[in-house]
């Protein structure tokens, strides 16, 4: 501090003037002496990892989602090699899987019907005779491609449309909003039964009025969280800079609001694996004989009661595992993006 | 006053929000309009800094945003003056695509370091974003991008990494990278160091300056804080709900502040002279909602030497007290049934009146100013509040209140009514001369 | 916004929803491919030319497809949805005869939802982090996984076939509330409640560790107020503000239940009404049990925002 405005006799009178006294450290000069920005140095870590690293290694120390994991894998392994693989390419066959892990074909074969489980066939057979643990070895493929398919089409019509109603607002927003507020007010299942009701049956149709179903969800999710990123200020940074309209939502907006996007999609895989299952129990699945899980269940209460328990339960445990896994590996990556929520959990409990 | 025209010369630049969300308020008539920049006139020369004052909430980063298209403005005109051609464009009339070129003249830096860098991109891209939109520095992206670093203070190895791995004086200094990326002439900081620690704020106040006068840039720089203002500003504009209410250079503001407003804020600073004896003032009340802003001048609500009726005998303090009053009244403020219940029933309405004016009153008038001020209370207690408001309003309506100050033309503009006002004659509310205009 | 403003405004928000789902229910019949009058002869007739033209006068085929909406709501209005094409019933009445069996089941299941949900996700909340935690998590995520037409076989196959407790076809010709028809129902009551109580358990348990770690609830434990009273004073009651808006979600997801849970233990409510039409493809009876469930389900999400926002007066800005 230096002093200015002394009397001679070096005694100060009272004043109202300011800045007799000045601190000076907003002085360049003062300021560039001392290291460029020593104070400044603090927060560079020594290991640059990026987030994805990051979310990998949490999502690797919790257990029970790796457990899921495993369970995911080993399934798509028996969907893979449950039977031969063939696609027929200008009129040829090529066999690109050969192997075969299931002990039967899933034909019918009346002479062995309703028959326990047995070393022969461990799951018991069906009452059209058909082997029911090579049934849900290849329902495996049903259920794992419904899943996953539906879900992927119902987030990329999904979010797209939230993304851009939550960006521009407006008319396009209102729009949007209430064809989902409409849809909401239909029950899953009952809209999905309408749906194929009026499509008619087959894998693709189930697909299709799962995806009409299921992107609401995406896009009602996506705007919300779209709604509170775009007023970060680096969103109106790239639009100083004068970056485009499709740029801001897809490289700045979108990344930063998908992470709650990826949770609930891979929830839902789970959620459509039961829908369908649902549908196949009530006959409006794939036709009859294929061996889809929930397909395989639609004779099941004829079954039950007349005793053959085998028949609704290994395929029924197919699909709980199946979800099962499903879920834990979903709660496995929201806990792995999310790292705060993390922190809060450690804090609660109460005794 | 230089003869060659100013970088940036804004007319009557407006920026209202409306509040409605959706279909329904429209249809419900419920929309109201925020008037964040109501009619703002100012000015930039090539190579200056303009502080921009004013308390939060006041339209100061409203002002900014829209000075540089980042709000599309609901009136006025931004007039920029393109030294390499000599032309004067209006941003507000171009369509975005022709704005796209104006984009590399005039940027932005942000005020919360924290949420203006994308943290899924690293610093490279970041920075490197301005050379993608534009095309600019094609080949050359990644050894510019370094240049930029080391020119803000960073070091080139920082280009791989990403804002969360930096302190929040260096993710500004790389937010100033990423402005001048695109080698502006002008640049609004937003409150670039009101985030940032004491210690750091220096720094990267220091870093502007250099910048500034490295490239020639000219600056906006807002800020809540006189102080910060003082050090970096050529001049300072002080703003008021939407308003500038005083500009000038700085050591005239500092040395001796003329609007009221201005006082208050600078008797804000803490002053480390032991010797110094100016009294603190302090603002009555809170800011006003900028969505139905008081008549006149905007800051008479709150204002310490609000001016009394010509002619009449009164205390300022007195004065002021009736001003709280009438506002009070005007809002139904007053808690009538407090100090009733201390009566009994039946007490004649005068009592009540006289309790409620030691309620109400920190400097209790006396005389004919009691009187009418007692007269006015019985009304209130009596729920009468609209004749005792007119009561009031007959008797002490304020000039401040009646018409809206414009800035004179001199050198230290001020749009206050204690200073000359041009004659109610020529007097339109709606329209005000900037008054540095040398044309 | 006063609470008034408020309502006044979600319901009228909720107009053009309703609007919405009645245009939906209403071109159920149009979106199929071909001719609109085929979807009304029952499957296998081969009616004349006469007949046809009948039919079309009779539903206003020839009218354009807007005055076909205006006089198709102007019925549905008042719950006229004509005459079934399968059976040879009016469909109000067809629909209003199996309706208390529906109503029933939900009550019941909601009831056993909330009974098992809200209780174990304070349970779990309060212990969380050790075993009671842990088990009840595990349980949660198998109740979610487990399809619920499943676990009703199952039950079927344990209770009826084996201990032969219950039977395994509903009492036919009864009242609803005749005792026989009550005892029938428990099963299919938990088999559709335990699904729900799932979800509200974990709901409820991750509203409540999140008001359990507020300040005022560290402020009333620091001052030595018994955990107990904390919990059912404060803690619980904030937490259960949340399980009102999902209760609101569990009725679409109580209906879809009910469709396949009234399947599985056959028994004669809307949902398997509505799914035998869909299979019978009789569309007077689809497009009134539908629209029926969109208007209901319309009315519990306007019912829960409206308590949540008289509850909560913060989410009305």
């Amino acid at each position: 501090m230096s002093t200015e405005d002394t009397t001679s006799d070096g005694a100060r009178a009272r004043t109202s003037r300011r800045g007799r006294i000045r601190v000076t450290g907003f002085d360049s000069a003062a300021v560039r002496d001392r290291e460029t920005f020593s104070a400044d140095r603090t927060g560079i870590s020594g290991a640059a990892a990026n987030r994805r690293t990051k979310a990998w290694n949490r999502f690797k120390q919790n257990r029970s989602a790796i457990i899921g994991l495993a369970i995911l894998a080993f399934m798509v392994f028996i969907a893979v090699f449950a039977r031969p693989i063939q696609v027929s390419l200008l009129g040829e066959g090529f066999v690109i899987q050969p192997f075969q892990l299931a002990p039967h074909n899933t034909d019918t074969n009346l002479v062995a019907g309703n028959q326990p489980p047995s070393a022969e066939h461990p799951f018991g057979t069906s009452d059209l005779g058909r082997d029911i643990m090579s049934q849900v070895m290849v329902g495996a493929r049903f259920s794992l491609a419904i899943g996953v398919i539906a879900v992927g089409l119902a987030v990329g019509i999904g979010v797209p449309l939230g993304a851009i109603a939550g960006y521009y607002g407006g008319w396009v927003d209102e729009a949007v909003m209430r064809l989902v507020d409409i849809l909401y007010a239909f029950p899953f299942l009952v809209l999905a039964i309408v749906i194929i009701a009026i499509l008619g049956q087959g894998f693709w149709n189930m697909i299709a009025a799962l995806v009409i179903v299921g992107w609401i969800g995406y896009a009602r999710l996506i705007r919300g969280e779209i709604l509170s990123v775009k007023e970060n200020e680096y969103v109106m940074a790239a639009k100083a800079l004068g970056a485009r309209d499709r740029s801001i939502i897809f490289r700045h907006i979108v990344p930063n609001a998908i992470a709650p996007v990826i949770v609930q999609a891979t929830l839902a895989v789970g959620t459509i694996v039961l829908a369908a299952a649902a549908l196949g129990f009530l006959g409006l699945g794939l036709q009859p004989g294929t061996p889809e899980w929930g397909t395989i269940l639609s004779e099941g209460r004829e079954a039950v009661i007349r005793g053959y328990w085998w028949v609704t339960t290994f395929p029924g445990l197919a699909i709980v595992v199946f979800v099962l896994a499903v879920n834990l590996v979903g709660d496995g990556i929201r806990d792995a993006l999310d790292p705060q929520d993390e922190v809060g959990e450690q804090e609660g409990g109460f005794r | 006053m230089s003869s060659e025209p100013p970088l940036i010369r804004a007319e009557g630049l407006t920026k209202h929000y409306s509040s409605d969300d959706g279909l329904l308020d429209r249809l419900f008539g419920d929309t109201q309009l925020v008037k964040a920049v109501d009619g703002v006139d100012l000015e930039i020369e090539d190579g200056e800094t303009l502080g921009l004052v004013g308390e939060s909430g006041c339209g100061k980063s409203s002002l900014g945003r829209t000075l540089v298209q980042l709000e599309e403005a609901t009136a006025g005109s931004v007039y920029y003056h393109d030294s390499d051609s000599g032309e004067r464009v209006d941003l507000t009339e171009l369509s975005s695509s022709e704005m796209q070129e104006y984009r590399k003249e005039v940027q932005f830096i942000f005020q919360n370091p924290d949420a203006s860098l994308n943290p899924r991109l690293t610093v490279e891209d970041i920075i490197g974003e301005a050379f993608d939109i534009h095309g600019i520095e094609e080949g050359n992206r990644n050894e510019r991008v370094r240049e930029l670093l080391e020119t803000v203070g960073l070091q080139r190895s920082h280009a791989g990494r990403y804002p969360h791995e930096f302190s929040g004086g260096q993710r500004q200094r790389i937010g100033i990278a990423r402005a001048l990326a695109v080698d502006p002439e002008f640049i609004v900081c937003d409150e670039p160091v009101s985030a940032l620690d004491v210690s750091v704020q220096a720094q990267i106040l220091n870093l502007l300056e250099e910048l500034q006068e490295e490239f020639g840039l000219s600056y906006l720089f807002i800020a809540h804080d006189l102080s910060v203002v003082e050090h970096i500003s050529d001049r300072v504009a002080v703003m008021y709900l939407g308003n500038i209410v005083e500009t000038g250079v700085p050591e005239d503001i500092f040395e001796e502040p003329h609007h009221p407003y201005t006082e208050a804020l600078l008797s804000a600073i803490p002053e480390p002279d032991p010797l110094w004896v100016r009294d603190r003032v302090q603002l009555e009340g809170t800011v006003p909602s900028p969505i139905d802003p008081p008549s006149g001048c905007r800051f008479h609500t709150r204002c310490p030497q609000i001016i009394p009726p010509d002619g009449m005998d009164i205390e300022q303090a007195v004065y002021r007290d009736i001003v709280g009053l009438r506002q009070r009244i005007r809002e139904r403020e007053i808690n009538v049934d407090r100090v009733r219940e201390e009566f009994a029933e039946g007490t004649s309405t005068d009592a009540v009146a006289d309790a409620l004016v030691g309620q109400e009153f920190d400097h209790p008038p006396s005389g004919v100013h009691r009187d009418r001020v007692e007269e006015a209370l019985s009304l209130v207690a009596e729920n009468n509040w609209e004749r005792g408001r007119e009561l009031l309003a007959d008797h002490y309506e304020s000039v401040c209140e009646r018409r809206e100050p414009v800035l004179q033309e001199d050198a230290n503009p001020k749009a206050c009514h204690l200073y000359e006002q041009p004659p109610t004659e020529s007097m339109d509310t709606g329209s005000r001369q900037q008054g540095s205009a040398d044309d | 916004m006063s609470l008034r403003q408020y309502v006044t405004k979600r319901l009228l928000l909720t107009v053009p929803i309703l609007l919405g789902v009645t245009v939906i229910t209403f071109l159920m019949t149009h979106l199929q491919p071909g001719d609109p009058v085929d979807v009304l002869i029952p499957l296998g007739a081969n009616p004349s030319e006469e007949a046809i033209r009948q039919l079309r006068r009779q539903y206003h085929l020839n009218e354009p497809l807007y005055v076909q909406y205006f006089l198709w709501l102007k019925d549905a209005m008042v719950f006229d949805f004509g005459v079934s094409i399968q059976r040879d019933s009016l469909v109000s009445e067809a629909i209003l005869t199996r309706l208390p069996y529906t109503l029933l089941l939900g009550v019941f299941a909601l009831f056993i939802a909330v009974a098992i949900g809200v209780p174990a996700g304070i349970i779990a909340a309060v212990r969380k982090g050790d075993k009671v935690d842990e088990v009840s998590r595990i349980a949660a995520l198998l109740g979610i996984a487990t399809p619920n037409f499943w676990l009703g076989l199952i039950l079927i196959f344990i209770f009826g076939v084996q201990l032969g407790w219950i039977s395994t076809i509903p009492p036919s010709d009864v009242s609803v509330l005749d005792p026989a028809l009550l005892t029938y129902m428990i099963l299919p009551a938990v088999t559709l409640g335990t699904a729900s109580s799932a979800l509200l358990m974990r709901i409820m348990r991750s509203s409540m560790i999140e008001e359990l770690n507020k300040e005022y609830v560290r402020m009333a434990r620091a001052k030595g107020l018994a955990a107990r009273t904390v919990i059912v004073k404060h803690v619980a009651r904030n937490s259960l503000i949340s399980v009102v808006t999902v209760a609101a979600l569990q009725i679409a997801f109580i209906v879809d239940g009910a469709v396949v849970i009234e399947q599985v233990f056959s028994m004669r409510g809307v949902g398997r009404l509505i799914l035998q039409a869909i299979l019978q493809r009789d569309f007077p009876i689809i497009q009134a049990g539908v629209l029926m469930i969109g208007v209901v389900i319309v009315f519990a999400n306007l019912a829960a925002d409206i308590i949540y926002s008289f509850l909560d007066p913060r989410i009305r800005y």
